[in-house]
């Protein structure tokens, strides 16, 4: 097993999930955050496929398993858009650091 | 019927809890009752009397707490002093709830009285009959709240409460002597039971100093109760409290409480010299003491007050030179005749509505039975010949003499001097001279103030020839009897100290008769001649002003100087303690930024941080 075909995916999934990481800590705007969340969650869902295909004990669970995350994702996402609106239409404005009003 | 004894204090008790309970229901006839059941009370007391001359002694027990191997027991016990006590203190009783009709008449809390006086009596009453020192001290402290409720009685009127006051935490002062002894003796004999302390001590059992250290502590609550310097001065304030009040206090109740515990505990006494000279001169410095205050105040209960204070001092006195018979005896003649005389200053203030002597006057007219009564009263204390104080008086006198105490000898006779004289001053200056006062507006003195006051005359004439050398030594042979333990007392009397006793007693009566009838003597000047005595004896000797500036600025200033302890010591302590962990959460707070940014990146850091750890440790 020189080439392992599973190494690519693994390392490619990584460099997204950094991306989004390093993007949902750093930038101001909320949808920028939320976007960079999905990246990391499709960086997890993509680990979840190359496992259920090359992994130790192929299994179709892991496909499933992903299909699930994402519909998650999706309601997620719909979820914080909401609120975000909601926000954004009380304080005009999407900054995340501005959203600080639990600290008290 | 001697094992019904119990019953004795029980009768007034339950007179207490009736009146408490009917207190609205009752009015005159709950006084009604409570006479009816304290009449039942002595009537009982006197067939137990009866019985007891033959019987001797009688013991009831019944168990009451038990603790490991230690039994704790209530009952009665009943000897010749304890039988004397019980008929003593239910007929004086029964007569002054007999006076109290009368003279409590008008008062509206007038069934409040009669349970309050109920109660007193029941806790003298089951006092008298303990027959261990654990049930007698319940009954010690009992007695001092009745006192404290009596004198309280007007308690609307601030000179009362404070009285009350005063009396209870004087005579807790005291008790905590006795209670302190009470523990010691108990950890040196094992046991509270009379009889049992009696014959360890005999027995030797008890180290001598432990002994004198007891009896001492033991004395101090004898000193609290019955009003012995320097624990005197809540006597004098708690005339206070309603005539007839004043009359039980002095006589049968609270005082002689303090006398009775000495004789009760008098073998403990006999095996201390030390103890017994501290009574000595206690009560002979006590005796004088009052007497002199006695001559000067103004306030006709006042008089009365310092004079059962000497009396009581010539009966610690009696006790203290082995003279354990002449101590009773007076102490039962005194009772009669301080009865007496205060009854009669009761009727004599219900008459006329103040105190002050200097606004009586010529009473004689008006009330002719109680100045006769009076004069009685005070001729007894007097010590006058025949009447029933001169007896005991005369039997003390011996008392001293055979101990060898002359220099106290001396000191009773000028005591017993003044005794006769302030007391005829007394009698002098508010039944004879001039009016000062609209005679004619006086009433008629009722029947139930002046049946109990006859009584007590008559007694206080002949109660004195139960112990005379002429006729027989009743009282004495039968207070001694055959008990071992106290062989060694003095008992009995002589021609001489007779003689000498009444001459003295005659001799103050003489003087007082020429000072404030015949006014050989000008008042005034006398007064002016010894300006500085007079001023002394006239304020107490400062007594109570020695208090207030030692003991109760004292206490104050001890408060104070805690208070600042609490407000700067504890307060800053609190104030520190407090300001630490309001900074302490107020930096921990600050790392709440509510950014939610950092709050992530944290996360990340510490789950890094985790599998940094988990890797290098080797762990998967």
């Amino acid at each position: 097993m020189s080439t392992l075909p599973l190494q690519p995916f693994l390392i490619l999934a990584l460099i997204l999930f950094c991306m989004g990481l390093f993007g949902a800590l750093t930038k101001r705007n909320t949808i920028i955050v939320l976007v960079c969340i999905e990246l990391m969650l499709n960086a997890v869902n993509l680990n979840l496929v190359a496992f259920s295909k090359y992994g130790a004990q192929p299994d179709i669970t892991g496909q499933v398993f992903s299909l699930f995350s994402i519909t998650i994702a999706a309601a997620e996402v719909a979820v914080g858009m909401a609120i975000l609106i909601a926000w954004y239409r009380n304080k005009n404005s999407v900054n995340i650091d501005e959203v600080d009003e639990l600290k008290d | 019927m001697i094992e019904f004894v119990w019953l004795i204090p029980t009768l007034p008790l339950l007179t207490f809890i009736l009146l408490t309970i009917l207190r609205d229901k009752v009015n005159q006839t709950g006084s009604y009752m409570a006479i009816c059941l304290t009449g039942m009370a002595f009537i009982l007391s006197v067939l137990v009397f009866i019985q007891l001359i033959d019987a001797g002694t009688a013991v009831q027990e019944w168990e009451w707490i038990t603790i490991g191997s230690i039994q704790i027991s209530f009952g009665t016990l009943l000897n010749p002093l304890n039988g004397l006590m019980l008929i003593l203190v239910a007929f004086i009783s029964l007569l002054i709830h007999i006076y109290s009709l009368g003279y409590m008449e008008r008062d509206q809390r007038m069934t409040t009285f009669f349970a309050y006086l109920s109660l007193f009596t029941a806790a003298m009453l089951g006092l008298v009959i303990s027959p261990n020192l654990l049930q007698f001290y319940v009954f010690w402290e009992l007695v001092g709240l009745g006192s404290f409720l009596l004198i309280g009685f007007y308690y609307y009127k601030n000179s009362a409460k404070n009285a009350a006051q005063k009396a209870f935490i004087m005579t807790r002062v005291g008790d905590m002597g006795l209670l302190i002894g009470l523990i010691l003796l108990f950890w040196q004999t094992g046991s509270l039971q009379f009889e049992a302390i009696f014959s360890a001590i005999t027995g030797g059992d008890v180290e001598g100093s432990m002994l004198t250290l007891i009896a001492i502590l033991i004395f101090i609550g004898a000193i609290g109760k019955s009003g012995q310097f320097p624990l005197h001065t809540w006597l004098p304030d708690a005339m206070e409290g309603p005539t007839p009040v004043s009359a039980l206090i002095h006589a049968a109740t609270m005082v002689a409480a303090g006398v009775y515990l000495v004789a009760v505990m008098y073998p403990l006494y006999m095996a201390s010299t030390t103890a017994l000279m501290v009574v000595t001169v206690v009560g002979g410095f006590t005796a004088i003491y009052a007497a002199s205050i006695g001559l000067v105040q103004n306030d006709i209960k006042q008089v009365l007050a310092y004079s059962t204070i000497s009396q009581l001092g010539f009966m610690m006195l009696a006790m203290g030179t082995l003279g354990y018979t002449a101590g009773v005896f007076h102490l039962f003649t005194h009772a009669f005749f301080k009865a007496l005389l205060f009854l009669a200053a009761g009727v004599v203030i219900h008459a006329i509505h103040t105190q002050n002597i200097k606004q009586m006057g010529g009473l004689h007219q008006r009330l002719k039975l109680t100045s006769i009564t009076f004069a009685i009263g005070a001729l007894a204390i007097s010590g006058f010949p025949l009447f029933s104080g001169f007896f005991s008086k005369e039997e003390i006198l011996s008392a001293v003499w055979a101990d060898g105490q002359y220099g106290l000898w001396l000191v009773a006779l000028v005591a017993a001097f003044l005794t006769s004289l302030y007391m005829f001053r007394l009698y002098f200056l508010v039944f004879h001279g001039e009016s000062k006062q609209r005679l004619d507006q006086i009433g008629l003195v009722p029947k139930t103030m002046k049946i109990p006051m006859s009584i007590l005359a008559v007694f206080s004439i002949f109660s004195g020839f139960f112990n005379t050398s002429w006729f027989g030594s009743y009282l004495g042979d039968w207070l001694i009897g055959d008990n071992q333990m106290l062989t060694n007392t003095h008992h009995g009397s002589s021609i001489g100290v007779m003689l000498i006793a009444s001459i003295i007693s005659i001799g103050g009566i003489i003087l007082a008769y020429m000072i404030y009838v015949k006014k050989s003597f000008d008042q005034t000047s006398l007064q002016s001649s010894f300006s500085g005595t007079y001023k002394l004896l006239a304020n107490k000797f400062f007594m109570d002003e020695f208090y207030h500036t030692s003991f109760v600025k004292g206490a104050k200033g001890v408060g104070k100087i805690f208070v600042y302890v609490e407000r700067y010591g504890v307060g800053f302590l609190l104030a520190f303690i407090r300001e630490m962990l309001t900074t302490l959460s107020k930096s921990g707070s600050k790392t709440q930024t509510g950014q939610t940014q950092t709050y992530a990146a944290v996360a990340f850091l510490g789950m890094v941080l985790f599998t940094a750890i988990y890797i290098l440790k080797g762990g998967y």
